[in-house]
């Protein structure tokens, strides 16, 4: 069953086809998925408000209902480390065509992954799991698998993965939190049973996995 | 539904028999069963008449007997009326040969069609297919006896949305003695479709194996067929059609971009322990192998042969899968040197693979097996057979595979394919050991046992 709260954002966001970003990152939440500690600015002082509580640097992107693609657009905006830095970024946003505010986010570190989910017409909802980041469709190291998941998927999946090892701590780097990763996959996987009937497909991408934590960096939920 | 009685009937009504055409498909299926197959035939056509000294039944209902299969063979604007006399008549189910369905636009008449049998409960494959073949018991193949090459009974199902390819593999079979328990054209699959009979077969007591070609699934009908299969006690062998990515959507997801249709398809079959064959060698492959054997292997090899080059050429086929070619520890390769006779003791490689050299003779091959049927660091044993080598007799087929039935341990073979050596080659077969004529192919046997568990 899907809590209400998913339900009317997915009701209010049909017209438009997606979910705007802060609300995407709202169902992933209410569903125990880790996203970055953020504020939905839709003024400047609010945006310095929430970095004089976490500190910088952050990142912002901006919400716009007519902005799918935010980084093709310059819509994106990383590192900010100065109030000034940040009223710049929040008043060239501002000019954006549907400006609905700012994301301000807190800076997050990790192998980027991707986690994405789509509703085959054959198979019902697929989980895709590979290389994440903008060079994604680069590099192509992803595996899949029919939803749900089971307990053991996860780890056969990161095992497809060409760079398995990377993620696993190759050469004295850090392996990425495997437990995270874990939980993330399956609260996804019951996120994705539980949408089947609404959503045509889903890109967590970038998932930031470090040795700490697995958090989604950006979120896109495509509707039917 | 019961689909028993359409593979395995006791009687057959062929309906719309030609009085006066012998070539017409529906006189075919008549003349091939009434003078081949264990099975009372009766033909039907709405003028009666005679055919080859038979009374023609003007209609299903007069016949004196139940019937349990009827092939369909006339119009398609007449096939909804026929089926609904054959549900009158008690019918146990049909073949409907004719096309000119969905097909060719007319899907309300398929749709029809559809609902008629399943009111009566009345199964029925196709329509626009070949029907069903029973080794030995009945064939609605609408191909003249003399054109077809028919393989033995065995224990392999053929399921192929595909007529042709059916066909094919069916002659393909022959040539390679593997064995079929029944072969089925679905055609447009408008009520059995390959989950029917995925659940049939799994409970069929002749079958062993279950091989599918598949085109394409229906709505999540894919994701009931690999539930179902990965319940299956038998393994699952699945060769698909179309496999170039999907280029009609839209980019506004990677993922979508990323899983296309065929990624999909082909990683949903590996995650339920559903063998998939990229193409037809590789489906004679695993469906030789997987009769043969039960169970799954880690891919773990072993390889025995009398040539060096077709040692290496082996190991390469399969570094190209997933199957590893282990070095012996030299315990093991101490214990099977000093098992060779004295004259090749110093010359052979032992290492894995194994090579005997050309001097080698019918004991060492027995030797170099049995010793690595006892090494648990192989779970499958290759043996490459040079028939022309001197000291290589028609025995060693047979002898090998006792080795191999006796340890439990999986045992493939490379044998040239020619009459000469045909006894070496029943040496294997008969004592159901797969045997290739080709490397690649007897590698392929032993992928077919690595694939066959979910990943």
């Amino acid at each position: 069953m899907l809590r209400k709260e998913i339900r009317d954002i997915i009701a209010e966001s049909r017209g438009r086809g997606w979910v705007l970003e802060p609300e995407a990152k709202r169902v992933l939440t209410v569903s125990g998925i880790d996203v970055p500690n953020s504020t939905w600015a839709k003024s400047l002082e609010k945006a310095i408000r929430f970095t004089a509580k976490i500190g910088y640097p952050v990142a912002a992107k901006v919400v716009s209902p007519q902005v799918l693609h935010k980084s093709d657009v310059g819509g994106v905006v990383l590192g900010i480390d100065s109030d000034d830095k940040l009223s710049e970024t929040f008043n060239r946003f501002s000019t954006f065509q549907g400006f609905a505010g700012m994301l301000v986010e807190e800076m997050v570190a990790g192998a980027e992954l991707i986690i994405g989910a789509k509703v085959d017409y054959q198979f019902g909802p697929i989980i895709v799991l590979g290389i994440g980041g903008t060079g994604v469709e680069i590099y192509k190291d992803t595996t899949l698998r029919m939803a749900p998941l089971k307990e053991s998927d996860v780890a056969s999946m990161l095992k497809g993965l060409k760079a398995h090892q990377l993620l696993e701590g190759y050469r004295g780097s850090e392996s990425v939190n495997l437990e995270r990763l874990n939980t993330t996959m399956l609260a996804f996987s019951r996120l994705v049973m539980r949408l089947e009937d609404y959503f045509e497909s889903i890109d967590l991408n970038p998932v930031m996995c470090s040795s700490e934590r697995c958090v989604v960096a950006d979120a896109r939920i495509m509707l039917k | 539904m019961n689909l028993r009685k359409l593979f395995r009937p006791k009687t057959v009504a062929v309906i719309g028999v030609s009085l006066n055409n012998d070539r017409h498909p529906a006189n075919v299926v008549f003349n091939k069963n009434q003078l081949r197959y264990p099975v009372k035939v009766f033909p039907v056509n709405p003028r009666g008449g005679i055919l080859q000294g038979e009374t023609v039944y003007k209609n299903i209902s007069e016949i004196p007997e139940k019937v349990d299969l009827a092939v369909i063979a006339v119009r398609a604007e007449q096939v909804p009326d026929v089926v609904s006399e054959c549900i009158d008549a008690q019918v146990g189910g049909a073949a409907v040969i004719s096309g000119g369905f969905a097909e060719t636009g007319r899907e309300d008449l398929q749709d029809r069609l559809v609902a008629i049998a399943k009111e009566g409960e009345f199964p029925f494959v196709g329509p626009n297919c070949l029907g069903i073949y029973t080794p030995s018991h009945v064939d609605t193949f609408f191909i003249p006896s003399e054109r077809m090459v028919r393989p033995d009974s065995g224990s392999v199902a053929v399921v192929s949305q595909s007529g042709g390819i059916l066909v094919d593999q069916i002659v393909k079979f022959a040539e390679q003695s593997i064995g079929l328990s029944v072969a089925v054209s679905i055609g447009n699959k408008a009520l059995i479709k390959e989950l029917d009979l995925l659940n049939f077969l799994v409970g069929d007591p002749e079958t062993t194996v279950l091989a599918f070609y598949i085109e394409g699934f229906g709505r999540n009908e894919g994701r009931e067929f690999v539930l179902a299969a990965s319940e299956s006690s038998k393994p699952v062998i699945v060769l698909k059609a179309g496999k170039s990515p999907d280029g009609r959507r839209a980019v506004s997801s990677h993922t979508a971009s990323l899983a296309g249709d065929y990624a999909v398809f082909s990683e949903v079959l590996a995650q339920h322990g559903i063998v998939e064959a990229k193409n037809e060698s590789e489906m004679l492959s695993f469906c030789e192998s997987l009769s043969c054997y039960k169970g799954s292997i880690e891919g773990k090899v072993g390889i025995v042969t009398g040539s060096g080059g077709h040692g290496a050429l082996s190991v390469d086929v399969c570094s190209n899968h997933k199957l590893h070619v282990p070095h012996l520890t030299e315990q093991a390769q101490k214990q099977i040197r000093e098992k060779l006779s004295a004259s090749i003791q110093a010359i052979a490689s032992v290492g894995n693979p194994i090579d005997l050299t050309g001097s080698a003779v019918d004991d060492d091959f027995v030797a170099a097996a049995d010793q690595l049927s006892s090494i648990p660091e192989i779970d499958c044993i290759i043996v490459l057979l040079l028939p022309y080598l001197p000291g290589i007799t028609s025995d060693l087929g047979a002898r090998l595979s006792q080795i191999s039935r006796r340890a439990g341990k999986p045992l493939v073979a490379y044998v040239p394919h020619v009459e000469r050596y045909r006894m070496l080659i029943e040496g294997f077969e008969l004592n159901r050991v797969p045997v290739s004529p080709s490397i690649e192919g007897a590698v392929l046997m032993a992928e077919a046992m690595r694939r066959c568990q979910p990943c």
